[in-house]
């Protein structure tokens, strides 16, 4: 981890301090792995690409009042649509093949 | 327009700062945007949810609305009267970190309590940028190849390179080009859904074309070369002897670019349409009779 560059991402101090937020929520979401936080030289680093869900986890949790726990829940199921719409996509798609008119 | 805030949060004009509270709750779970990704009518109502408890769970903006609400065009003698005083927001409201933006509060809230209603002084809350949306239609020859294109969004205009290979109703994301942030937050992002049209003369499924070849009947008995159309040019095809009306060949490798994928394409599907021929001579006919009598 020591040889990890820290230009692509943010310490999550900083990270707590820009969005008011604790820095033991962070620690708290670690735990639970929806995201994989980087640590080097003892401190925790947020990676640029983990920014946007990241910053999702911290509004689901403060508009929502919803725990770590049920912010996992959350995370997972919105994957889960995510992936689901991605084959709906690919259905439809295959579907025009035999709906539209013949040429 | 009027709006009724209680209405939107669906309690009565005796509403408790408790039960407002809890009406509000209620309602961003089921609309926060975060839990209805790229659903536009969630978010608008989001909105009309947010700016109704900005209000309501606010003291002093919830005097001020039930006082004057229904008679909000004549907000500005108010104001000149010097009878509501700006205050910095917290007593009640919750302020939401879901992209605030500009121009997200309606004219009847601005008319009432002024831009942004005082509600973000004195807490510098960062706020990311909104995400925009936008919906960009291409013909199937355009998602054939990686190809530039240069959009024009809020004004300022962005260059962005697509893919072949793209499925019709696949949306990417732009990083950074959506609203700004607000106190040094950062940018929304964009995200493009891209309508692929449909070809007069090729089908595409995935990554495979399909199309029909016409076919002389000649060349179908007897077999011989014919030059068909891939999306992208020609190519040159043995035809066997004795090829069946509606049989199919595979060209490996001349359907649609693999998304993403330098070099590797899908497959096109060709099925044969077999012409019978149409107008004939007096000889030709005679000749059909022979090989019809040939075959008893």
């Amino acid at each position: 981890m020591k040889a990890m560059k820290k230009e692509n991402m943010i310490s999550a101090i900083e990270f707590c301090e820009c969005h008011h937020i604790e820095i033991s929520f962070i620690d708290s979401i670690k735990k639970t792995g929806i995201i994989e936080l980087a640590t080097v030289e003892d401190t925790t680093y947020i990676r640029e690409s983990q920014l946007h869900d990241l910053e999702k986890i911290v509004r689901l949790y403060n508009d929502l009042d919803i725990n770590p726990e049920g912010i996992d829940v959350v995370i997972n199921l919105l994957r889960r649509m995510e992936d689901m719409q991605i084959e709906i996509t690919l259905l439809k798609n295959r579907l025009r093949l035999y709906e539209e008119p013949e040429w | 327009m009027f709006i009724d805030y209680y209405k939107v949060l669906g309690v009565g004009r005796n509403a408790t700062a408790n039960e407002i509270k809890s009406a509000y709750r209620k309602l961003a779970r089921k609309l926060h945007p975060d839990l209805n990704p790229n659903d536009k009518d969630a978010k608008r109502k989001f909105q009309e949810i947010n700016e109704a408890n900005e209000v309501l769970s606010d003291p002093e903006k919830r005097k001020k609305y039930d006082q004057y609400g229904e008679n909000w065009k004549h907000a500005e003698e108010f104001k000149n009267a010097g009878q509501y005083q700006e205050q910095p927001s917290g007593a009640g409201g919750q302020t939401f970190t879901w992209s605030q933006g500009e121009g997200e509060f309606s004219d009847f809230f601005e008319s009432l309590f002024g831009d942004l209603g005082g509600r973000a002084r004195g807490r510098q809350v960062v706020y990311r940028g909104e995400d925009y949306t936008a919906e960009l239609y291409l013909d199937l020859i355009d998602a054939f190849e990686t190809h530039q294109r240069t959009l024009t969004v809020n004004g300022k205009k962005i260059r962005i390179t697509i893919p072949a290979g793209i499925e019709n109703d696949q949306t990417i994301k732009i990083a950074g080009h959506g609203g700004k942030g607000r106190n040094g937050g950062p940018a929304g992002d964009l995200y493009i859904t891209f309508k692929i049209a449909g070809h007069p003369k090729f089908k595409r499924s995935g990554n495979n074309l399909y199309t029909t070849v016409d076919l002389d009947l000649y060349t179908a008995v007897l077999g011989g070369e014919i030059t068909v159309d891939t999306l992208n040019g020609k190519a040159k095809l043995k035809v066997r002897p004795e090829t069946q009306n509606g049989s199919k060949i595979k060209l490996k490798g001349k359907g649609f670019p693999v998304y993403k994928s330098k070099g590797e394409y899908g497959d096109l599907y060709i099925t044969y349409m077999v012409k019978v021929p149409t107008n004939l001579t007096e000889r030709q006919r005679e000749l059909f009779f022979e090989l019809a009598k040939s075959q008893k």
